[in-house]
């Protein structure tokens, strides 16, 4: 599988902090790959680097087959990229703004008018492309920066916290365009501190913190990464004291969270055995019973706040 | 070497934006057209003496504020709306945008020489040295506009007034010591010193050369000056914005 995204050791300081520590990580071609982390984790910074923008203290960076240190505007030639603070020309047409932005590309003025045409309908902002985006919202200024991205076919998309500060229907469109640019092929970088938009959009996500990574690995296995951190939910008839199950070796811990009784195992099936016959020796009836996975949230937490411990 | 034209006709792409976005920006407006004018105005009224004495300094002093009117204020503009970010992610070079920016300033300045150029059609001037005055005023102009560019970037502020009123410090001394109020050869051993560090002071002596017949400088060292001011303002504008930018990117 070739690989889009390649990056070793990068690490960029800043007069007091290390923005970006000696990070490394491969990301493939086609794929969608999520850099998730709180602020001021470095998410920015290495965007920043692997965009050409600032220029790292160590390490290196190819992007679409080019190294960015020493060739930049070649690596930049075949990628897209929405910033996080960036803006579009307020005092431009949301189509003078493509053109803008499509001709610094080099995109030939045909091909470009058509890209133009196709991507301002695709969004929804056709009808409004000769309006100057002083008057846009803010959902359309997000949308025209994503159509800005896509205006020179790029190989590679880097998105840094796209949908931050948009509303669920705006959100939920930009995903959407994601996933379909994805389809056809291409490479997507993003970054998020929204658990639930790394579930549902990418492939592998980095986790990220204090400028090292974590944890990399598809959504699926991260959550079976911290098994410990999933639980049974159990609802009886009579109320029930969570110190009765602490005997039990399958049993992490038992609380009670109003009245169900939420038993964190890194075994589900034995305590659910286990339940059941508790609930024939009491004589006791079960009104309901789950198993819950652990959210990604959770894992997030466990797996920053296990950094952090390891650290003192 | 095609990378190179590629990227310098990207320059004309920015400056082309450049021209759409900021020419009719109230501060350009007011430093590049109403202030020249009032000071042309000043300038002229009161003084009796005739259209060719005037002249000469009067080309000076507009060309110099009107070609140093869009620069400074662009990256800082461009930096506080954000919009800085995202041009320094398409395939460009630094010196791509900075060069735009220049030329924006530079075809600013173009533009209004226009009406100066049109009164020395008045004199009935010599063709030859109408040719030789056209010369020196693009030179001027883009010595003055990358001048301009040169001070927007330090400090690296991202207030267009902090930059316009920062280059003004340096724009307003320069017109005092470059003999468009005061000849050159009128000025203590000192005066002439700093005289000769200022672009504007070849310029207002080539026109001088031209209109009256009397010169400080030879003709040729008029030009060469300018022109070598213009090479070091670019390069030194795209090091010290090279310096400079990653204070912008917050
Ligand atoms: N230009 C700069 N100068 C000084 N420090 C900086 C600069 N840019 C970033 N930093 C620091 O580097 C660290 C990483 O910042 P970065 O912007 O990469 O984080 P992030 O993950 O993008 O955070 P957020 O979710 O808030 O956008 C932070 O501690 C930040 O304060
Ligand atoms: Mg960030």
């Amino acid at each position: 599988m070739e690989t889009a995204i390649t990056v070793r050791d990068l690490t960029k300081h800043y007069e007091d902090v290390t923005a970006v520590d000696h990070i490394s990580f491969e990301v493939k071609k086609g794929e969608i790959f999520g850099f998730l982390g709180p602020n001021g984790a470095g998410k920015t910074t290495t965007i920043r680097i692997l965009t050409g923008l600032i220029r790292p203290d160590e390490g290196e960076a190819f992007v679409a087959g080019f190294d960015v240190l020493r060739n930049p505007i070649e690596a930049k030639q075949r990628i897209g990229v929405v910033p996080e603070v960036s803006n579009a020309y307020i005092d431009l047409s949301a189509w003078e703004n493509l053109v803008l932005i499509g001709r610094l590309y080099g995109v030939p003025t045909q091909k470009l008018r058509e890209n133009a045409m196709n991507l301002l309908k695709e969004f929804g902002l056709y009808e409004v492309k000769d309006k100057l985006v002083r008057a846009f919202s803010k959902g359309m200024k997000q949308r025209l920066l994503l159509c800005t991205a896509l205006v020179n076919d790029p190989e590679v998309l880097f998105l840094d916290e796209p949908t931050s500060g948009l509303d669920v229907e705006s959100a939920r469109l930009l995903r959407e365009k994601v996933n379909q640019y994805n389809r056809d092929g291409k490479t997507v970088f993003l970054s998020t501190h929204n658990m639930e938009e790394a579930n549902q959009l990418c492939h592998r996500i980095a986790i990220i913190n204090h400028g090292r990574i974590a944890a990399i690995d598809p959504p699926e296995n991260l959550r079976a990464q911290s098994m410990e951190l999933q639980y049974i939910e159990v609802a009886f008839n009579k109320p029930i004291n969570p110190q009765e199950f602490s005997q039990n070796p399958n049993i992490i811990k038992a609380v009670s969270a109003g009245n169900k009784v939420r038993i964190y195992t890194a075994n589900p099936s034995a305590v659910i055995e286990f339940l059941v016959d508790f609930a024939k020796k009491k004589r006791l009836q079960i009104l309901s019973l789950n198993t819950m996975m652990p959210s990604l949230e959770d894992v997030f937490l466990k797996l920053i706040r296990g950094k952090e411990a390891a650290k003192q | 070497m095609s990378q190179f034209t590629e990227q310098f006709r990207r320059s004309f792409v920015i400056a082309k934006k450049n021209i759409k976005i900021y020419y009719s920006k109230g501060p350009v407006i007011i430093f590049g057209l109403v202030f020249p004018l009032f000071l042309a105005l000043a300038y002229v009224i009161g003084r009796n003496i005739s259209l060719k004495e005037v002249l000469p300094g009067l080309i000076g002093m507009t060309t110099f504020f009107t070609a140093t009117s869009v620069g400074p204020s662009i990256v800082p503009w461009e930096t506080r709306s954000k919009t800085l970010e995202r041009l320094l992610c398409c395939p460009v070079a630094l010196w791509t945008i900075i060069v735009g920016d220049m030329l924006s300033s530079f075809i600013f300045g173009l533009i209004i020489s226009a009406i100066p150029l049109a009164l020395t059609l008045v004199l009935t001037i010599e063709p030859l040295k109408f040719i030789i005055l056209l010369f020196g005023l693009v030179i001027a102009n883009l010595c003055f506009a990358a001048l301009s560019v040169l001070l927007s970037a330090y400090p690296p502020t991202d207030i267009p007034a902090t930059s316009m009123m920062l280059s003004s410090l340096v724009k307003f001394p320069l017109v005092f010591i470059s003999g468009v109020f005061i000849p050159v050869e009128q000025l203590p051993q000192w005066g002439m010193t700093i005289a000769s560090i200022s672009p504007l002071t070849y310029f207002t002596d080539l026109t001088k050369q031209l209109f009256l017949n009397k010169g400080f400088y030879p003709l040729a060292l008029d030009f060469l000056a300018v022109a070598a001011f213009a090479v070091a303002f670019i390069f030194a504008a795209v090091k010290l914005h090279e310096k400079t930018l990653a204070k912008r990117l917050s």
